[in-house]
C-alpha cells in the first residue's frame, strides 16, 4: 500500500518537475511546481513526518509559490520564445549540467541503499510525536542555525521595507 | 438518552459488524477480511460526508437568501416548495443543464481545472472535523495544520481561474483574491497558535477534549482574555479568507464584474459557488471546534450541540454580510497587516504568559 502511494506520487513529482523545466509558459511552469510541492508533501507523510508535509504545503505551495506567481504576473506573462538568451548561456549550461550529472551518478553509485537507520524510527516517532520531536530538535541541537535563520529573514524583510520606502519618497 | 448520544457511532459499529459477518462468509485470511471491511467503511464515510456537505450547502444557500430578504425587507424565494425550501435544488438542476462556455484564447486546461482546485481542498479539510463524540472521519495528530495547509491550496485555484480566463476583470479579481487570502491567512494561523499553546496539541480531538470541563461548557471563548481576542481575530480573518462581504473586493460587482469567476458558466460556476459555501461552513466549524468546545455541551446530543453552534456562527456571518458595506482595497490590506497581525502576535505572547495562570484558577 505504501509502495503504491510512493510510486504514484514519485512519478507525479518527476513528471511535474520536468514540466517546470520544459514548459515555455511561465505560469504553467509555476503550476507544475505546485504539483511538485504537493507530491513531495505526500512523500513526507509516507516518511511519517506529517508535520513537515503540512508545513511544506502551507509554506511552499501556499505562500512561496503564490509569490512566484505574483512576480510572474507583474513582469507581464508571455510565452518564452527563446529570444533574449545570452550567447554563452547554452555552452555554460551544458558544462554545469554535465558536472551535476556526474556528481549525481557518483553519489548514487557510492551510496549504500538502504542506508543505516537513524535515531528517529517510525516507532519512536509514533511514541513521542513528530511535532514534539521537531520542536525539541529545533530548540536544542539546532538552536543556533534556527536563530541565525530567523535573523536572516528579518534582515531581508527590513531590506525590502527600506527599498520600498525610498521609491515612495522620490 | 445514551442511544441518542451515540446514535451515529452505533450505526457505524453495526454496519462494520454486518460487513464483517458478510466477509466471514468468504472464508478469507483475517488480514484480507479486515482490509476489505476497512476500505468499504471508509468509502461509506466519504459518501455520507459528501452527501451531508451538499445538503448543508443547499440549506446554507436557502438560509442566506431568506435572511438577506428579511434584512432588506423583501420576501425572498417562496415559489418552489414550502417556504421556498426547494429553490436551491431547482437552481442546481438549472446549473447542470446550462451551456458550458470557454472564452476564446482562454487557457483551456487551466480554465477547466480551476473550479476543481477551488472546491476540492475545501471538502478535504472536513475530513478531520469532530462532528460529535467519536464522530471524526480521521484523527490526525496535526489536524489544525491539515485544515490550514489544505485551505491554502484553494488560493492557487482562484489564481488559475483569474489567469486562465483571458479576461482583465478575471485577472484583476484573481490578483486581489490571492493578495487578500495570503494576507488574512497570517492572522488566522497566528490565532490558532494561541489555542494550540493552551491545549498543547494540534489534534482537533484533543482540543475539543480539553474544553470538556464545567459539564461541557468550559470553552476557550471564556478563557479571558486570550480566548475572546483570538476568536474575534479568527472570525474576522476567516470571513476575509472566504471572500464574504465586507471583505468581498475580489469579486466586487460594482468594480470588476464578478472577479475571478466572471468567465465561468454552468456547473463550473456552480463549483465556485459551492466551494465558497463549503469554505464558509468550514471556517464556522473550525471556529466552533477551537473556541466553542466543538460538540461539548450539556443535555443535548453532541452532534446537535455542534450544529447549533455552527449555525449560530453562520447566522452571525450572514448578519455581518447584510449590514456592512465593502472595504476599499487599501483599507483591506491595512486592516490585515496593521491591525489583525499585531493583535494576534500580542495574543500569542499573552497566551504563553496566561496559560499557567488560567490553569491555576481553573479557567482552562
Amino acid at each position: 500500500m505504501d509502495l503504491i502511494v510512493f510510486y504514484l506520487f514519485a512519478t507525479l513529482a518527476v513528471i511535474a518537475a520536468l514540466g517546470v523545466v520544459a514548459l515555455r509558459n511561465p505560469v504553467h511552469a509555476a503550476l507544475c511546481l505546485a504539483v511538485v510541492f504537493i507530491s513531495l508533501a505526500a512523500l513526507y507523510v509516507l516518511l511519517s513526518a506529517p508535520f513537515v508535509a503540512a508545513a511544506q504545503v502551507m509554506i511552499y505551495a501556499g505562500a512561496i509559490l503564490i509569490l512566484f506567481v505574483f512576480v510572474i504576473m507583474l513582469l507581464s506573462p508571455g510565452v518564452d520564445q527563446g529570444a533574449g538568451a545570452l550567447k554563452w548561456q547554452r555552452p555554460l549550461a551544458a558544462v554545469f549540467g554535465l558536472a551535476l550529472a556526474v556528481e549525481l551518478i557518483l553519489v548514487l553509485a557510492s551510496a549504500v541503499l538502504p542506508a543505516a537507520r537513524g535515531q528517529y524510527t517510525p516507532e519512536r516517532l509514533a511514541q513521542i510525536g513528530d511535532v514534539q520531536a521537531i520542536g525539541a530538535l529545533l530548540f536544542t541541537d539546532f538552536l543556533l542555525p534556527f536563530e541565525i535563520t530567523s535573523l536572516l529573514l528579518l534582515v531581508a524583510m527590513v531590506g525590502v521595507i527600506v527599498l520600498a520606502k525610498k521609491r515612495v519618497r522620490s | 438518552m445514551d442511544l441518542l448520544n451515540n446514535l451515529f457511532v452505533n450505526l457505524y459499529d453495526w454496519l462494520a459488524g454486518a460487513l464483517h459477518a458478510l466477509a466471514a462468509g468468504l472464508n478469507l485470511v483475517k488480514d484480507a477480511e479486515n482490509a476489505i471491511v476497512a476500505a468499504v467503511m471508509s468509502l461509506v464515510v466519504i459518501v455520507v460526508l459528501l452527501l451531508w456537505l451538499v445538503l448543508m450547502v443547499l440549506v446554507l444557500i436557502w438560509l442566506e437568501r431568506k435572511n438577506a430578504a428579511r434584512i432588506q425587507d423583501r420576501v425572498g424565494p417562496n415559489r418552489v416548495g414550502p417556504f421556498g425550501l426547494l429553490q436551491p435544488v431547482a437552481d442546481t438542476i438549472k446549473m447542470f443543464i446550462k451551456e458550458d462556455i470557454v472564452p476564446t484564447n482562454a487557457d483551456r486546461l487551466v480554465h477547466t481545472l480551476a473550479p476543481i482546485v477551488v472546491a476540492a481542498p475545501a471538502v478535504l479539510a472536513f475530513a478531520v472535523i469532530p462532528w460529535g463524540k467519536g464522530m471524526f472521519p480521521v484523527d490526525l495528530n496535526i489536524g489544525v495544520l491539515w485544515v490550514v495547509a489544505v485551505g491554502s491550496i484553494g488560493t492557487i485555484g482562484i489564481f488559475m481561474a483569474g489567469y486562465g480566463s483571458n479576461n482583465k476583470y478575471s485577472l484583476l479579481g484573481g490578483m486581489r483574491a490571492v493578495a487578500q487570502m495570503v494576507s488574512y491567512e497570517v492572522p488566522q494561523v497566528l490565532t490558532i497558535v494561541a489555542i494550540v499553546l493552551m491545549t498543547g496539541s494540534l489534534s482537533l480531538n484533543k482540543i475539543v477534549d480539553a474544553q470538556s470541563g464545567w459539564g461541557g461548557m468550559q470553552w476557550y471563548i471564556f478563557a479571558f482574555p486570550v480566548g475572546p481576542i483570538a476568536f474575534i481575530v479568527y472570525y474576522l480573518s476567516a470571513l476575509a479568507e472566504v471572500n464574504r462581504t465586507p471583505f468581498d473586493i475580489p469579486e466586487g460587482e460594482s468594480e470588476i464584474v464578478a472577479g475571478h469567476h466572471t468567465e465561468y458558466s454552468g456547473m463550473k460556476w456552480g463549483l465556485f459557488y459551492v466551494g465558497e459555501y463549503f469554505n464558509f461552513f468550514l471556517v464556522c466549524t473550525i471556529a466552533v471546534t477551537l473556541f466553542f468546545g466543538g460538540w461539548q455541551g450539556p443535555l443535548l446530543p453532541p452532534y446537535v450541540w455542534f450544529l447549533i453552534k455552527v449555525y449560530a456562527l453562520i447566522l452571525l456571518g450572514m448578519w455581518i454580510r447584510m449590514t456592512w458595506p465593502r472595504f476599499r482595497v487599501d483599507q483591506l490590506m491595512g486592516f490585515a497587516w496593521k491591525t489583525l497581525v499585531p493583535i494576534a502576535l500580542v495574543n500569542i505572547i499573552l497566551a504563553a504568559l496566561a496559560t499557567p495562570i488560567l490553569k491555576a484558577i481553573g479557567l482552562i
